[in-house]
């Protein structure tokens, strides 16, 4: 169905700012942090008005009834990416928190030195910089899939690479950068085919697209809320079941217990096992707001309007002369359009399109490697989301045009 | 259309009179704003007596950054060291003539930090360098 843009804007309190160029925000960078619809933050607002007390263990009402309002969330996130249970739903902080649970807890428990893990080019420093730790304490092996010119993973040389007979593939579903969306029910077949276990990076794609982990068929995925019209402060990590019950426990402290001794304890069942001390409780409830939100819109109806304004923008933006686009073609990408623009930094367009008040991203959007890999060493990215119009669109590419007559 | 783009910034990145390397130099050090991955390296020559002959920066980074670089080492060329090494966060403000937020600040402190590093002989431009 499609989307009824005056009615979702109306949701997001944010986009009605005045900027300090005096007009309305035209926010395009939601690939970085997507903006907060009313529900989400209404629903944290009254659990701290109404419900806020710490979870488990408690007897009394509010204790109960913030406990519940914790677990119904976790229900709700399952429920979102066709997890088949909810203890198979572990609350992190991030992504990045995430990746590095599987890292601390599985690769530890499970890599030695010279075992293999595969990574891409185009990864997120927050799936590249864990194993390079692990790399070093370990001597585990690093490979990556290599980037085509055109932005899509060589999936020849991922087959390649697998007769290496890797342990881990971990790689992200979307690129942040080139907007990519990768094949990655068929990584995943490829890699459990050479034994191995697979970690998708879904910072980006959970937003964006539907996501069913178990036709995918990941042994982990891990996304973030705050891009998801979610709160900060608050991630998932799906795993498999009996993968996360073979894992030892990640952080140590309270709730995660079953029993604890004065010289030892024994870890309480998924999956509280991974969530030591008072989690994020308000964010998690504003988590569960946020996949409400979506899910009632339509995960396929948002992505078929993200579709319709990246390829309305990667044309626009095509037009003018001395803007180069990064990443594949609109039918292979989500809703990311990263460009230079020759003879202009691209932290000067992002400060030059700010003064419109419109919000671009510039630098190297924490994927250094891939930049490195296209001889450049940052890009200006636009990215949008379901509140994005074509009217924005044009209001980018005037503001590039604006730019290119100061640097003229 | 705004203070931050002013002509003599513009004009600065679009031609800088100091861009380029110095061989043989007496000095050279070369660092990243690690924000955006902004490089620049900076050579000099010093006389015996301690006084800056010529300077050169070389890199890549946005207008501010650039223009940062290339009035700065105009400033610097013909004077003392150890004058140098005093300058901070405030001298080069004033030779940009504006006034910069804290993201921005740190593309316009690059230049002096890779230099005051280089001149202190340390291995790495940190930011209590310019404070």
């Amino acid at each position: 169905m499609k989307l009824n843009l005056t009615e979702i804007r109306k949701d997001f309190p944010i986009l009605e700012r005045e900027t300090q160029a005096g007009t309305r925000l035209t926010y395009l960078d939601s690939t970085a942090t997507s903006q907060k619809p009313l529900s989400v933050i209404q629903a944290m607002d009254d659990f701290y008005r109404m419900s806020n007390a710490n979870i488990h263990r408690g007897v009394h009402t509010l204790a109960e009834e913030s406990t519940r309002l914790y677990e119904d969330a976790r229900e709700k996130i399952a429920k979102f990416i066709n997890a088949e249970s909810a203890r198979q739903i572990i609350y992190t902080r991030n992504t990045t928190e995430s990746i590095n649970l599987v890292a601390y807890s599985w690769a530890r428990a499970n890599l030695k030195a010279g075992d293999l893990v595969i990574l891409t080019e185009m990864e997120h420093h927050s799936n590249l910089v864990p194993w390079h730790m692990l790399q070093a304490e370990r001597g585990i092996e690093l490979e990556f899939i290599p980037v085509t010119e055109d932005g899509l993973l060589d999936l020849g040389m991922y087959k390649t690479l697998l007769d290496r007979r890797p342990r881990l593939v971990s790689f992200t579903h979307m690129s942040n950068v080139l907007g990519t969306i990768n094949p990655a029910g068929e990584i995943i077949r490829l890699a459990h085919e050479a034994g191995a276990i697979t970690l998708v990076d879904g910072a980006q794609s959970v937003p964006h697209l539907k996501v069913d982990v178990q036709s995918l068929d990941a042994d982990f995925y891990a996304f973030s809320a705050h891009k998801m019209c979610g709160p900060t402060g608050i991630g998932a990590l799906y795993g498999k079941a009996a993968l996360l019950e073979s894992m030892p426990p990640f952080l140590g402290g309270g709730d995660m217990i079953k029993e604890v001794k004065l010289r030892s304890f024994r870890p309480n069942t998924l999956p509280h096992k991974f969530e030591a001390g008072t989690p994020a409780i308000a964010e998690a409830v504003g988590f569960g707001a946020a996949v409400d939100y979506l899910s009632k819109i339509g995960m396929e109806s948002i992505a078929a309007h993200e579709h319709e304004i990246t390829d309305y923008a990667l044309e626009r933006l095509e037009e003018i002369p001395g803007v180069k686009l990064f990443g594949p073609s609109a039918d292979k990408k989500g809703g990311v359009a990263a460009f230079t623009l020759e003879g202009v930094h691209p932290h000067d367009v992002a400060q030059i399109l700010d003064k419109d008040g419109i919000a671009v991203r510039a630098g190297h959007h924490c994927a250094q490697p891939l930049h490195e890999k296209f001889g450049i060493p940052a890009t200006s990215r636009a990215s949008f989301y379901l509140y994005n119009t074509r009217d924005e669109v044009d209001l980018l590419v005037n503001g590039i045009y604006k730019v290119k007559e100061m640097f003229g | 259309m705004d203070d931050l783009y002013r002509e003599v910034i513009i004009e600065h990145y679009k031609n800088p009179a100091y861009r380029g390397k110095l061989d043989p130099h007496d000095i050279s050090f070369a660092d990243n704003n690690p924000l955006c991955g902004d490089h620049i390296q900076i050579d000099l020559r010093v006389s015996a007596n301690g006084i800056v002959t010529d300077a050169r920066f070389d890199g890549h980074g946005c207008a501010i950054s650039q223009a940062s670089a290339d009035l700065l080492m105009e400033s610097i060329t013909g004077r003392p060291i150890e004058e140098v090494k005093k300058l901070n966060k405030e001298s080069i403000l004033e030779l940009l003539g504006i006034d910069l937020g804290p993201v921005r600040l740190k593309c316009a402190l690059l230049s002096l930090k890779v230099l005051k590093a280089g001149v202190y002989g340390l291995g790495e431009a940190s930011d209590d360098l310019v404070e």
